[in-house]
């Protein structure tokens, strides 16, 4: 498997083979409080780079999911929609998301590792 | 304007909260262990609530004070008890409400409780309408520390000696540690519990105090989890200017007495309200599913027609699932009424449902 990749959206992504696995990181979780729904886009479907590809909401607010790269949807934790505390739980774990057939492999360049995640959301809160 | 801090901010701050602003006031929206916990502590423990942002309205005079008082709420005021607390509104000549606040008699005059958002207009209005005749007494030297939960009286009992033995919406003077606490048996969660007025120089040590005896701070954010389960309105929300305490399906809280014969402000729309009903009102609602459907989420028929708007939607830490209240036209106000409610473009179902979601836990009597 690839070395774990960051949005700064506050996803997170890897890659086996063609097929990425995104979820959303634990500072994002930390950010939104607890979390209590949440919606994933439709398997078969197609999503596009920093578009939306569902919805968590917390007891405060509702945020977007967005996708770090382009891909055919091929599976989603339906786990995570039964029991939206398991994404506090461990978000960067059991709590993915969606899986993709990616089609550009590069997109993935253009993300952060986890040192210039860290540093890009310590920033991003103070 | 410079951000307003109560006198428990700094035990806030060591408690780790995360603060908003609301109302002008630097408040905690939750403390490290979150929403759903701070809720749930309350419901099965004893939770502490900084309300010192809350306004409190001293007013003394004599009989005449009760007969000006009657001219403006819609209370039988002339045959409460002293001690006695009842839920009201101060309202306009169309019977919108200004503010909704509890008011309690007490020795020489009364004591009233206003939303932290609305106190200093309340306080003008009702300075304008009562003339200079009473002495009135917005008082900022005084904090208001609320406790909530069933474990809450046993806690406050410990400090406070002999308030076990006040009964619901009841209050009254108390001598703690040489210093005199007005304490009531009250509340805004569904639960037994107290709220209790202590000068701000006392109040730090008294909390600390709780918390030695095993409450925890809770922050706002589970204050409006636990009301909207237990079907409170929150004014701003399910309450304000535009609409009137009958549409509000608050009918209960005006006196029986006081409808044959009007004579408070807004009584005329009212009565009107009371013979022909109201065009809107206000019902729970309770979405398929775990969608949550959030304030300003426009409410539709099953032929597409708007029939309303949610004011209210969280989710329900107690009950597990989403909730909302909002206001729907009265042909669909009836338990069980299917309803659509449109998030994010799409719609879902949805029940009109009895309020509240939470059975209430209050004590009635003690005595």
């Amino acid at each position: 498997m690839s070395e774990v990749k960051f949005s700064k959206e506050h996803e997170w992504i890897t890659l086996e083979g063609d097929v990425a696995t995104i979820g959303i990181t634990k500072h994002a979780t930390e950010m939104l409080g607890d979390i209590v729904f949440a919606e994933l886009p439709e398997k078969g479907s197609n999503v596009e780079k920093d578009g939306t590809a569902g919805v968590v909401e917390s007891t405060k607010a509702a945020s977007d999911v967005y996708t770090p790269v382009s891909g055919e949807v091929v599976d989603t934790n339906q786990a995570i929609v039964d029991d939206p505390s398991k994404i506090n739980e461990d978000p960067e774990g059991s709590a993915w998301f969606f899986k993709l057939k990616m089609k550009d492999q590069s997109e993935m360049n253009s993300l952060m590792n986890k040192e210039e995640y860290d540093k890009f959301a310590k920033e991003s809160t103070s | 304007m410079e951000i307003k801090k109560t006198s428990l901010n700094k035990l806030h701050q060591s408690n780790n909260a995360k603060f908003v602003e609301f109302a002008g006031y630097e408040m905690p929206i939750q403390y490290s262990k979150g929403i759903i916990e701070e809720h749930k502590f309350t419901r099965s423990h004893s939770g502490i609530f900084d309300v010192s942002h809350m306004g409190q309205l001293f007013i003394y005079g004599d009989e005449t004070l009760t007969e000006e008082l009657e001219k403006i709420f819609p209370l039988d005021l002339k045959n409460l008890k002293q001690n006695c607390s009842k839920y009201s509104f101060l309202m306009n000549e169309d019977a919108g409400i200004y503010d909704d606040l509890i008011i309690t008699k007490i020795e020489e005059g009364y004591l009233i409780i206003l939303n932290a958002a609305c106190k200093d207009k309340d306080f003008e209005i009702l300075s304008n309408l009562l003339g200079s005749k009473f002495k009135m007494n917005l008082d900022n030297d005084r904090s208001l520390i609320a406790i909530q939960g069933p474990k809450s009286v046993e806690i406050l009992k410990s400090i406070i000696n002999g308030v076990d033995q006040l009964n619901f919406m009841t209050g009254n003077w108390f001598d703690s540690n040489n210093q005199k606490l007005f304490v009531t048996r009250s509340g805004y969660t569904g639960e037994d519990g107290f709220e209790i007025s202590i000068s701000n120089d006392k109040a730090e040590k008294f909390v600390e105090n709780l918390i030695k005896k095993g409450a925890q701070l809770i922050g706002l954010g589970a204050r409006d989890t636990l009301r909207l389960e237990a079907g409170l309105c929150l004014y701003g929300h399910e309450l304000d200017i535009n609409k009137t305490p009958v549409e509000a399906n608050l009918r209960w809280a005006i006196s029986k007495s006081r409808l044959s014969n009007g004579g408070f402000i807004g009584s005329k729309k009212i009565m009107n309200q009371m013979q022909d009903g109201a065009s809107q009102i206000r019902v729970g609602i309770k979405p398929e599913g775990r969608l949550i459907a959030r304030e300003k989420t426009k409410i539709f028929n099953d032929t597409d027609k708007q029939i309303g708007e949610i004011t209210s939607g969280t989710f329900g830490p107690s009950v597990n699932g989403p909730i909302a209240m909002g206001y729907v036209d009265k042909e669909f106000s009836k338990v069980d009424t299917k309803i659509l409610l449109e998030v994010r473009g799409k719609k879902y179902p949805a029940n009109v449902c009895a309020l509240p979601f939470y059975k209430k836990n209050y004590v009635k009597g003690v005595n």
